[in-house]
This record gives C-alpha cells, structure tokens and sequence, in this order.
C-alpha cells in the first residue's frame, strides 16, 4: 500500500482550536509540510500575530517569538538582522498587517528585510469577532459595518500586495487561497517559493492567502470557500504580483 | 581606555559598544539625535553589528525585541514623546522577561513640549510606564562618566534580571561635555542564554512570549516577576551620599537636578561651615533608595527635594519617610534649569526657616 498521507513532523499532534472550516489550520498544515520537505525545521523561527492565530506555537514545532499586534514585521526584522543564517517568517492577519502594522510592513518591504510573511486575508478581525479589517469588502456586513462596508466613509478594501509592489525591494509577492484542493496545492508552492527566495537573500517575501472565516462570515465551511471564489476573488484577483527573478 | 572629551550621548553609546551591545534600533528625536548618528558609524566597525533607523519608535522598541529575543544586546534611545511610544513593547519585554537597555534623554512635557532638559518621565519611569504589573530598572546618571559607568552595567543588570532596563537623563546631561574614561570591553564572552531563539536544533523548540490565558498560570508569573522585582530591590539599590553624617536638612535630587544641588550645597557650607546640609542622590530611582532615606531621620528632620518638574520623586521620599520628618519641595518644569545659586537661596532660607521652628 502507497501511504499518501502523514502528519508533517513540524505540526504537532495535538487538536487545534480553530472553528471548523478555518482557513488558518490548513495554512498551518502547508507551512509544516513545507518546513518538512524543504528540511528547515531548525533554521525556522516564526513571529506569530494578535489575532486568531496568537497560538500557533501550539501547533507549529519551531522556535516562536510573539508579537505586539501588528509588530511582527519589526521583531522579525530585529532576530533576522541578528541571526541572517535562519529562516523567519511572521504570520500575520489583515487586521495585524494592514491596519496596526502597515508602516512596519510596508518599511520591512522597502528595507528589503530577508523575511517572509505569511498573510491571511480573511476580511475581518477573527479573534475580536468580526469587525471591519482594511481588506472588508464593499458592502460586507461585519459587527462594525453593520450595513455593509461604504466607500465613502471607509475607503475601499486595502490590496496589499498592490501597495507593496512598488516598493523597490520587494522581491516576490502573490496572492493564492485554499478554498479547493487545487488553491491548496497553489498556496504551498507559493509559500516553499517565498522561503527559497528568503534563503537565496532575494529581499522581503510575502505570500497572501485568502482564507475562510466561516464563523465571522455567518456561513457553513462550503459556503465560505464558495463565497472567497465569487466575491473576494473579484477584489483580490489571485496570481504573482511580484516577482524578481534571483 | 584614555580619559577623553565626550557628549554625554556619546559616552553612552560608546560604553554600550564596549558593553558587547551589537543592536541599535531608534528614531530620531532631540535631544538625543546625536546618539543615533554616533551608532550609525560606529557600528559599521563592530562585527555582526546592526543599525537601523526605524519607521517610528513603535518598530524601534519592536525590533529591539526580536533582537533580544534572538540573543543580541540591544539598545534603543530617544527623548520623552518616543518613549511613551515605546511602552507597549517594554510592557511585552517585561512580560517575557527579555533584557534590553532604553535610554530616555528627557525633554520638557507634556505633550511635544519642548526640547529643554526635564525630568517630567519619572513617574512613567519609575510605575513600569506600560500596561500590566511590572517594574523595570531605572538608572539616573549625574556626569558624563556616570552615564558611561551606568551604561555599561545596564548591559548586565539586564542579563543578570532578564529585565529592561532604562537610563534616565535629560538633555542637559546628553549635550554635556566632560573628560570621561570609557569602561574596558569586557573580555570573557557574555553568559549563555537558554531561552533565546536560533532555530531548534538538536534541541525542543523555544518559544518567547506573554499570553498566559490561564488565569492561575498568569497569577503564578506575577508573582514570578514580584519576587525578581524583590530581589532587584535587595541587591542593586544604589544611592550616594554627600554631606550627610550631620545633616539636619538633606537635599533629595537626582540627575541633572543633583548636580545642581551639589553645587548649591558646597556654597552653603563654605559661607557658613556651621550650616548642616547634605545631599542623598538616588542612582537608582527604581529600585528606591527607601531604606537609606529612613535611616537618614537619624540626624535629619527636613527633606528639600528638588526636581526639574511639578513633583514626582517627591512622592517617593513621602513612601521612604512613612509620616515622618518635614518635606519641602522645589520644582522647576518646563525646561527651566535653575542656577546653584537660585537653588541656594531657596535651600538656606528653608533652612532657617527649619532652625526657627527648631528654637521654639
Ligand atoms: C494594541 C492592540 N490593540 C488591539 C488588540 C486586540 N486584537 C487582537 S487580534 C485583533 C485583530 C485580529 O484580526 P486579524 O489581524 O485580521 O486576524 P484574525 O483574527 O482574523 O486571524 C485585535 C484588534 C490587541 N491585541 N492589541
Ligand atoms: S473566528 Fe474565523 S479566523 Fe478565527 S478561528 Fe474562527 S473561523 Fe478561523
């Protein structure tokens, strides 16, 4: 019998706390693998968000260094700069990246930090209960936008990949999603891409997942992923936004 | 090292340097600008040594914790509107009991303020500054040497405690120059660190961090950090003493302030050799020098302190004293830096005022 499927080593074997159908235990499951086969798993040390995914140090077997909310970028920038010999990624969410911690981000790209980030982009705060992040979409209802997101008096949703590709050291940005087994297999790819760029010191990295939360979007895990393919996708077109070849 | 001419912003990254300090991370801000730019240069000769100019001090406090985290030492600087900035990440490295040493070069407040020599910070100082139960070490240079002297031992408060650990001067201080002998780079290697990460090879992963969700585990790490706190208060309270043995009436300052103070006293005692004043300067302002202020109720009934602010310390030689003797307090805020001279007058005219009431 060919076994096809094993538990990555770096991902512990211990039940993890996100809702059902939440897109962070899939990422957390790709970085593993990822961990695994490109044999990093004691080079890496992650910089982990406020915000649902406050403990992936739980479930990630890695060295872990938390963050203020939204400071990610600027503690994973002090232990690279320290240590320029292992790989560090922050992981962060939209709330975390594009609202509180858009000038560390957007400085560590522009620096060209050696990092890698790790962006979910579930279009709400998850861990707060669901109100309006930067990458909210037009006329979503969220707790805080109770009668839909308004341009007019919000602003349009953030594109952060976008923003960052035209800071001059950004090396490689692109949007994947794992709401169906084939943007799954995308997302990986892109996430051992931004690791192999980190390694070869080709400047800041980041990868942008779009992520269901099915709970905050008050939907069952089908119609979360159905819902990522008809109305974010729109917005937040996938692809390689950046991508300077090294 | 040679003794030689330097600012006092020099000095104290120069000593930090010979402290085996290989991180700088600031924003600029006066008074303390020329740190910064000293740093810039100097670290380009150290090995591994990393400068950068942050987005804001948010990021500076932040990179000094990955830094930190990372087994470097780390320094951070800036001047009272950047530290308030900074809390959140003192806050965390408290919690995480990562060392660090933050120099606060501090200016007229509240708000922007000015850029005058002030000592507006203590209480954010001295109250831990951020949010939750902690406390951090506060140091209060007086010279230029002492600011090399501090410096340098910062380095090791910080390893020793797993604290931060933060250098409180004002711009005077900073825009000092004085003849200043630089400490000897130490020469056995800094102590192995055992929490610190570096990827987890050949051993369990490490992780650094704050959130405790449960409550009793939360509770238990208060009062891990209370009883280190206590310790930090046995052994490395410092204070000097200047004039004191038969002093009626003791100056209490520190810093800037102290000096001031120092000087007014010698003027006192050398036109009237009769008059008993001295001076009690807390070196470190957390931990308080409680218990040498209570002693000094031996010869002292009267306490003039005297800070370059509305009264803050003051509150502290109040705790030390428990009710007893009398203080009297003299504030300049806003940047004003009074002369020796002004500062005599106010001290001899308490004190008789003090011998009166004693006659009757
Ligand atoms: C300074 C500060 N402000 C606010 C919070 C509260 N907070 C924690 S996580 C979060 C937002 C989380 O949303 P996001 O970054 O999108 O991540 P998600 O939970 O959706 O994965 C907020 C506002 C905090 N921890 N610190
Ligand atoms: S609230 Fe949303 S992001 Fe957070 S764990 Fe639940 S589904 Fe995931």
């Amino acid at each position: 019998m060919k076994r096809i499927y094993v538990r990555p080593q770096t991902l512990r074997p211990v039940p993890m706390h996100y809702c059902p159908g939440c897109g962070h235990s899939i990422i957390h499951r790709l970085i593993a693998e990822v961990l695994d086969e490109m044999k990093l798993r004691e080079k890496a040390i992650c910089v982990p968000p406020a915000g649902c995914a406050v403990l992936a140090y739980n479930y990630l077997d890695i060295d872990m260094v938390e963050a203020p909310h939204g400071r990610a970028t600027a503690v994973a920038t002090g232990i690279k700069r320290v240590r320029p010999a292992n790989l560090v990624f922050s992981y962060q969410g939209d709330g975390d990246l594009a609202a509180i911690g858009t000038a560390e981000a957007l400085h560590a790209a522009n620096r060209g930090e050696q990092i890698t980030v790790i962006f979910v982009n579930n279009a709400v705060y998850g861990m707060t209960g669901g109100q309006m992040a930067p990458t909210t979409l037009l006329g979503q209802k969220t707790t805080t936008s109770p009668f839909g997101r308004n341009v007019k008096t919000e602003g349009p949703p953030i594109k952060v990949c976008e923003l960052l590709a035209g800071l001059g050291s950004s090396a490689y940005l692109e949007r994947v999603a794992v709401n169906s087994p084939a943007n799954v297999k995308k997302a990986k790819s892109a996430i051992a891409k931004a690791f192999t760029y980190q390694l070869r010191k080709a400047g800041f990295t980041l990868v942008e997942i779009l992520s269901p939360c099915p709970t905050n979007w008050k939907m069952d895990p089908v119609a979360a992923c159905r819902w990522i393919d008809e109305e974010m996708m729109t917005v937040f077109p996938l692809g390689v936004i950046k991508d300077l070849p090294c | 090292m040679n003794k030689q001419l330097m600012y006092g912003t020099h000095a104290l990254a120069e000593a930090a340097i010979q402290a085996g300090c290989t991180c700088y991370f600031g924003y600029p801000i006066t008074p303390q600008n020329e740190l910064p730019e000293y740093m810039a240069q100097r670290l380009t000769e150290i090995p591994g040594g990393v400068f950068i100019q942050a987005e804001s001090e948010l990021a500076a406090i932040n990179m000094v914790l990955g830094a930190s985290a990372a087994g470097a030492r780390a320094l951070t600087s800036s001047s009272s509107p950047g530290i308030s900035l900074k809390q959140e990440g003192i806050s965390f490295m408290a919690g995480m009991e990562l060392p660090a040493v933050i120099a606060n070069i501090m200016r007229g407040g509240p708000g922007l303020g000015n850029i005058a020599p002030s000592q507006a910070d203590y209480f954010q100082a001295t109250r831990g500054g951020g949010h939750g139960d902690y406390r951090i070490i506060v140091l209060a240079p007086g010279s230029v040497q002492e600011i090399a002297d501090l410096t340098f031992r910062a380095f090791d408060l910080a390893d020793t405690y797993r604290i931060p650990v933060m250098i409180l001067g004002d711009g005077m201080l900073g825009q000092l120059m004085e003849p200043v002998i630089i400490p000897k780079p130490r020469q056995e290697p800094l102590p192995e660190k055992d929490y610190i990460v570096s990827g987890a090879q050949g051993r369990q992963p490490r992780v650094i961090k704050s959130l405790i969700l449960d409550t009793r585990e939360m509770e238990e790490h208060n009062w891990k950090l209370f009883r280190k706190y206590q310790l930090i208060q046995q052994r490395e309270t410092r204070w000097e003493s200047y004039l004191t043995d038969d002093a009626e009436l003791i100056v209490i300052a520190y810093g800037t302030a102290a000096r001031i103070a120092k000087g007014a006293i010698k003027r006192l005692r050398k036109d009237d050799p009769n008059m008993k004043i001295g001076l009690l300067r807390p070196i470190t302002l957390w931990p308080f020098p409680t218990k040498a202020i209570k002693e000094s109720l031996s010869t002292a009934s009267d306490y003039f302190v005297f800070e370059m602010s509305a009264g803050q310390m003051v509150d502290d030689v109040l705790l030390s004293l428990e009710g007893k003797g009398r203080v009297h307090f003299y504030g300049r805020p806003g940047g004003i830096v009074p002369t020796p001279a002004e500062l005599a007058r106010s001290i001899a005219r308490r004190y008789y005022q003090m011998k009166r009431t004693r006659k009757r």
